[in-house]
């Protein structure tokens, strides 16, 4: 009883003597948590009900989501008002249909203040190494070589119905633009990248801050180019062109959610 | 957050070291433990993979795993002492059996294929069995014994066998500590350690990947058949060159069925849409797997290929990577067919089965 009564007393001058330290700096520094948040032009989609919840494209196509639905962002990037960026070199697969790293805290500290937001959605083409990462080898998310390696950005898979007819499969698979180049060359790559690089907006952080980010998945299907899932629905991979309209469509999916401390 | 550490653990050794004089009226004694050994993790496991899975409360120790092989072949987990393990999982089939259903000790049969037992300790999310319902090797290992259509036994009349063998009390001693007292759960320990030391990677293909043979046309054209998304686009459940374990370890519906006898997955999680899900197996090995699926319907690799090329079935749950349901499937060519097969089979690793280590 005496030994618990002293460790306790223990415990807390410990505590007490490690925020004291805290104080001692003149410059706080905090961390950002991003918590990626999903729905389809405002109904929310989540792992629970995504496969359940028949959503309209704006090309009238009934679809739904899963049972594969992740992407990867990377590069989140914190730039103050100097211009000076602060990133954090690595990336998270979100895994919607699973409800897996919806959260993200990259491990950087920052000094209070007020940021530009932004990441990388996807992997930046000098990131984009094949084979390099162990947890995305791990979770088979890689790109075959004959499309050259690397990672997919974006696994969004579903079932769609035109008029009424049975459901078919669609893969909505993100990756660096390439045209492959079967049976044995090698395979090229367009001029135009197809990673995208996301800014969320100016945010405040004083303290250690919540960060909503929103995708908005209806807009894959939306805009600029309204998406005909009869005419693109599976093998989108090796098809440079497919892979250049979901990029455009891609630049607006991302907005900035609430922002909590 | 580093330094709430360093203080937590001052702590604890403070309090260590005032309990540890407390106990120093008795004699000192040196404490037995187990040997460390560690997995015997291939060059490309190692290269491309995060790290295998051992619980913290089961390190695999050199005694642990003699333990798990000596029981894994041993009849004494069966209610009337005729089988083991072994006999539905036998080393040179890569531990599975080659009958359809696998026969228990009173002669029933269940409605599920064994499994080949591989690289269990890279299966990140710890679901055994097709459907997902054993949650580690550890709870797995309980339920076979107890099994009626298996090994069906009382898990404590073999509690009470084992302690009155000749040699388990000291080899549980061995591996546990001390005056362990044998118990169903220390059995499961073991046997999941023995487990996890069966690790298959030394197949053609690996060597390939290493860079130490060269594959033939057939089997390179195999490969590029597998990972191109208009011709087999088995890659994305099936594993490819930069994961070694050839399965994702995930739960689809590849379009066997148009109505379900086994729901798979769907019995487990009660979802609907998880009926007719079983776990995609690892392609590695299957010159010595069949019969294949989680029923056991096809007897040869050229069945599983014309499944894929003109055989899937619709229904609910069928995966949407599925392609061309309505003519059952892509269509492959003869030649990508035969290839394709050739590649599979590149990917059997002969060494496996005769692995000292691993036989009785
Ligand atoms: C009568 C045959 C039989 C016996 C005996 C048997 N098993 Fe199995 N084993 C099976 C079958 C069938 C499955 C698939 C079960 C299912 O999916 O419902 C299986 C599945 C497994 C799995 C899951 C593998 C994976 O990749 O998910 C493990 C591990 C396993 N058995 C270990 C054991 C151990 C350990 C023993 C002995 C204690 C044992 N089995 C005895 C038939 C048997
Ligand atoms: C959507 C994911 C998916 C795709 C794509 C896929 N498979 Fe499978 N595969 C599975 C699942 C799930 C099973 C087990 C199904 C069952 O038993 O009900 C399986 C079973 C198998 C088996 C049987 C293995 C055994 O030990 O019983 C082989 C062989 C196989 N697949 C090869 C292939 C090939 C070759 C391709 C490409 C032509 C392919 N698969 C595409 C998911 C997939």
């Amino acid at each position: 009883m005496r030994k618990t009564t002293a460790l306790l007393l223990l415990f807390i001058i410990t505590l007490i003597s490690c925020s004291e330290d805290e104080d001692d700096k003149v410059i706080v520094k905090v961390q950002a948590t991003l918590n990626f948040v999903h729905d389809w032009d405002g109904t929310p989609v989540t792992a629970e009900d995504m496969e359940s919840t028949d959503y309209v494209t704006e090309n009238g196509d009934d679809v739904n989501i899963g049972p594969r639905f992740r992407y990867l962002i990377s590069d989140v990037t914190f730039t103050n008002s100097t211009g000076e960026a602060i990133m954090f070199d690595g990336h998270n697969l979100i895994n919607v249909a699973d409800g897996i790293n919806l959260s993200y805290t990259p491990e950087i500290q920052l000094p209070a203040g007020e940021y530009k937001v932004s990441f990388t959605y996807g992997l930046k083409t000098e990131d984009n190494t094949d084979g390099a990462y162990a947890d995305l080898n791990s979770a088979s998310f890689g790109v075959p070589p004959s499309m050259g390696g690397g990672y997919h950005y974006m696994q969004l898979d579903g079932k769609y119905r035109v008029n009424g007819s049975p459901s078919a499969g669609f893969n909505y698979h993100n990756i660096r633009a390439v045209d492959p180049n079967m049976p044995d060359g090698p395979p090229t790559f367009p001029d135009q990248p197809t990673f995208i690089n996301v800014e969320l907006g100016i945010v405040s952080i004083n303290a250690n801050t919540a960060i909503e980010v929103k995708m908005n998945v209806a807009q894959w299907f939306k805009g600029p180019n309204v998406w005909d899932l009869s005419v693109h629905n599976q093998m989108l991979m090796g098809n440079s062109a497919a892979q250049k309209l979901m990029n455009e469509n891609g630049q607006n999916v991302f907005s900035l959610g609430a922002v909590t401390q | 957050m580093r330094k709430y550490w360093v203080h937590t653990v001052l702590i604890i050794c403070f309090f260590s070291i005032s309990c540890s004089k407390d106990d120093t009226t008795n004699p000192v004694v040196e404490k037995y433990v187990p040997t460390p050994l560690a997995l015997k993790i291939p060059n490309l496991f190692e290269q491309k993979l995060i790290a295998p899975v051992i619980p913290t409360g089961n390190p695999q120790t050199l005694e642990g795993v003699a333990l798990g092989k000596k029981l894994f072949y041993d009849t004494i987990l069966s209610g009337d002492n005729t089988m083991a393990c072994a006999n539905c999982h036998a080393p040179e089939k890569a531990f599975t059996d080659n009958s359809q259903f696998s026969t228990g000790i009173d002669g029933n049969q269940g409605t599920r294929n064994s499994m080949p037992l591989f690289n269990l300790a890279w299966n990140f999310d710890e679901r055994f069995a097709w459907d997902g319902k054993e949650l580690s090797l550890e709870r797995q290992a309980l339920e076979p014994v107890q099994n009626p259509i298996e090994m069906h036994a009382n898990w404590d009349d073999v509690v009470v066998k084992l302690k009155s063998n000749s040699d388990y009390p000291e080899l549980f001693n061995k591996a546990f500590g001390d005056n362990t007292v044998i118990t169903k759960e220390l059995v499961s320990r073991a046997l999941a350690q023995f487990e996890r030391t069966l690790i298959s990677g030394n197949s053609r293909f690996d060597k390939y990947l290493l860079g130490e043979i060269t594959l033939t046309a057939e089997e390179l054209n195999g490969f590029n058949v597998f990972m191109d998304e208009e011709r087999g686009d088995c890659f994305h459940c099936h594993g490819d060159n930069n994961n070694p374990l050839w399965t994702d370890n995930v739960f689809h519906n590849n379009g066997l069925d148009e109505t379900f006898t086994d729901l798979g997955l769907g019995a487990v999680s009660g979802d609907t849409n998880d009926y007719g899900k079983f776990k995609s197996p690892s392609i590695r090995n299957l010159a010595y797997t069949a019969p294949y699926m989680h029923d056991g319907r096809f007897n040869t690799l050229e069945e599983v290929i014309n499944h894929y090329s003109e055989g899937l079935k619709r229904s609910e749950t069928i995966d949407p990577l599925m392609k061309k349901i309505d003519q059952g499937g892509v269509g492959l060519s003869d030649q990508d067919k035969s290839d394709l097969k050739a590649f599979l089979l590149s990917l059997s690793d002969p060494s496996f089965l005769t692995n000292p280590d691993f036989i009785n």
